[in-house]
């Protein structure tokens, strides 16, 4: 995932390696589960994927089985959840979002149930499977639909708390997950409030809002940047919708550039969101949206797909410099 | 080409197919291997197409629902000469146009898929259109078994058998396992035979990896106005001792000290089936 380079940031940063966030969701689901035997986990042969093997043995009698029927899936987590269960619906973010989006919009949100979805090994995380198996689309869907708390955490540390969240949640939420081992960036101390951004280094020139797996990328861009006198501000917008305007207009306020960062489609992902936030508020700083454009995605794993398209330490810096001399 | 040739192609094929996926470094090794004899059937006996007339409009078409093994279409296309052997080496890798899942950016590749449940539907609606020009072209898929749980095969099924769409073929990979385990602790699925007898469908049952019976039961026409289903019986894994009827297989791909043992388990069974019939 990283170049050498990167890899040296991340040491001198003291970034600590942590495990794939679908572990740390999985783990952090059993141990509620545990705890309260109205905690069911829905899986559509999901759940090797879902790092949900250990659960299920477990807890049999709380994880049901649907078949590879991800319509379905939805349905029933639904149905779940309006019979007083705490529904995790769990499956690829791909398919999830895409085949079921009927099922989301209608019997989840519309209907008003607290279940959880669960989307799984998201964005490009399954890299050369191609576009079948991406999900650079779920983000720009789910946020065009209402009554949906939409998270995408960027460490186990957000991971953690945000299924937290979402078990104790009166209304729908929807959590995005990779596969690839995180960095943990979250400072030690922070609290996690679904809605409310994290700020994990406070700069002047440059803002980086990022979420999700890109996230440690911008924090290793800033520090690359600060070695070039450079001062970056880094903030984990891990919920995308209801989206933290108040962190997004202090940004836009108080640096000379704004850049977005996401594993996701420019279009109508967390960059369009940030965008019509500032310039509605009135305020147009410099500004730049990384992500995947609205082309055929290159063939690759998740790493050569980040490379390819600018998600990357040396990349971020590159756009930053070229950003502010603009 | 005779079941002997088939016989003996099928296990150059698996080898090759193995080395592709270690290559590769990811793959679908076990439903590979239990699709690839059926493969092989409708490339060499059954598809009225070849890389000469992969364009013309009358060919027959064949779409892969269960998508994830494409590294066995990718094989058998190479080998019936759509592209180059050497571009196997490529499949995943950055850059490639040989995705992990099938792609019409590769020559003989009909339909993009990879979702499951898509590829019925969509070989409905070319059946309809040679329907509708008149035309004599088959048109042909290949399903999983765990795939049938997606509502949209069965939404396909009926609507196959109410069109009477006789030039449509559904085969089933019946191999009784998927990621998480066997089918009939997923889903289960029985009787399948009854249940697309009831939809309409005529059924042919058949040891998916006999040239002979896939052969007669895909070349020999169905009732007019119904559609088609072969019900192959298969074994994920085939060909690999250790891989056989071994759900981690799914998507497991062979280390180094795997490869060998596997590529020598092939050659041995090439070498005994070469000294059966000397
Ligand atoms: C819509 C959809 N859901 C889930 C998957 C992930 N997936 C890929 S293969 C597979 C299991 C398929 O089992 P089966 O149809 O029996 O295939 P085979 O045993 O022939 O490999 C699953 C769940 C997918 N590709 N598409
Ligand atoms: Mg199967």
């Amino acid at each position: 995932m990283f170049t050498p380079a990167a890899q040296a940031m991340a040491a001198q940063l003291g970034l600590k390696q942590g495990r794939a966030n679908l572990e740390a969701f999985a783990e952090t689901l059993q141990t509620l589960a545990q705890a309260d035997r109205n905690v069911v986990a829905v899986t559509s042969d999901s759940r090797g994927s879902g790092k949900l093997a250990p659960y299920g043995k477990a807890l049999p009698r709380q994880i049901i089985e649907v078949g590879i029927a991800e319509q379905n899936l939805v349905g029933i987590t639904a149905g779940l959840a309006a019979c007083g269960k705490k529904a995790f619906g769990v499956s690829p973010s791909c398919f999830l979002t895409a085949r079921s989006l009927e099922q989301i919009k209608n019997d989840v949100c519309y209907s008003n149930v607290p279940a959880v979805l669960v989307g799984i090994s998201a964005g490009v995380s399954y890299g050369a499977l191609g576009s079948t198996h991406h999900s650079l689309h779920d983000l720009a869907v789910l946020r065009a639909i209402h009554n949906l708390t939409i998270i995408v955490p960027a460490d186990n540390t957000e991971t953690r708390a945000a299924v937290r969240y979402a078990a104790q949640a009166t209304r729908p939420v929807f959590l995005r997950f990779g596969k690839a081992a995180m960095l943990d960036v979250t400072p030690a101390g922070a609290t996690f409030t679904a809605g409310r951004a994290v700020t994990l280094r406070e700069g002047r020139d440059v803002a980086f809002l990022a979420n999700g797996e890109t996230v440690v990328h911008a924090q290793l861009a800033a520090a690359l940047l600060a070695e070039q006198g450079v001062s970056a501000r880094v903030v984990s917008l891990h919920t995308v919708k209801p989206l933290d305007t108040a962190t997004v207009l202090a940004a836009g306020r108080e640096s000379r550039a704004v850049i977005t960062v996401e594993e996701h489609m420019l279009t109508g992902g967390v960059g369009e969101a940030v965008a019509s936030t500032l310039l509605q508020a009135g305020l147009a700083p410099r500004f730049k949206m990384v992500g995947f454009p609205d082309e055929d995605t290159v063939t690759g794993a998740q790493a050569d797909l980040f490379r390819h398209y600018g998600i990357s330490m040396e990349g971020l810096a590159a756009t930053a410099l070229a950003l502010l001399a603009s | 080409m005779t079941d002997r040739d088939l016989a003996l192609k099928s296990l150059a094929l698996r080898r090759r197919l193995l080395r592709l996926i270690h290559e590769a470094g990811a793959g679908h090794t076990g439903g590979g291997l239990s699709c690839l004899d059926i493969l092989n059937v409708l490339y060499h006996r059954v598809l009225n197409v070849s890389p000469q007339t992969v364009d013309a409009p009358t060919r027959d078409r064949y779409v892969q629902s269960k998508g994830h093994c494409v590294e066995a279409l990718y094989t058998v296309l190479a080998d019936r000469g759509y592209f180059p052997d050497a571009d196997l080496d490529t499949v995943c890798h950055y850059q490639s146009p040989y995705v992990g899942h099938p792609t019409r950016k590769i020559r003989g590749v009909e339909m993009n898929t990879g979702a499951l449940g898509h590829g019925l539907p969509i070989c409905l609606g070319m059946a309809l259109a040679a329907k509708l020009d008149g035309a004599s072209y088959r048109v042909f898929t290949l399903l999983g078994d765990g795939e049938l749980a997606e509502g949209s095969n069965w939404e396909a099924a009926m609507a196959a058998s109410h069109h009477q769409l006789d030039n449509l073929v559904g085969l089933l990979d019946h191999n009784t396992l998927q990621i998480t385990g066997h089918t009939r602790e997923v889903m289960a699925n029985e009787p399948l035979d009854e249940k697309w007898r009831a939809f309409g469908w005529e059924v042919r049952s058949v040891d998916g990896h006999d040239y002979a019976q896939l052969t007669a039961a895909l070349t020999t026409p169905p009732p007019k106005g119904k559609p088609l289903f072969v019900l192959a019986h298969t074994v994920k894994g085939k060909g690999v001792s250790f891989m056989e009827n071994v759900a981690k297989w799914h998507h497991g791909v062979p280390s180094e000290v795997e490869l060998a043992q596997a590529l020598t388990e092939l050659t041995a069974a090439e070498a005994k089936l070469r000294e059966v019939h000397a």
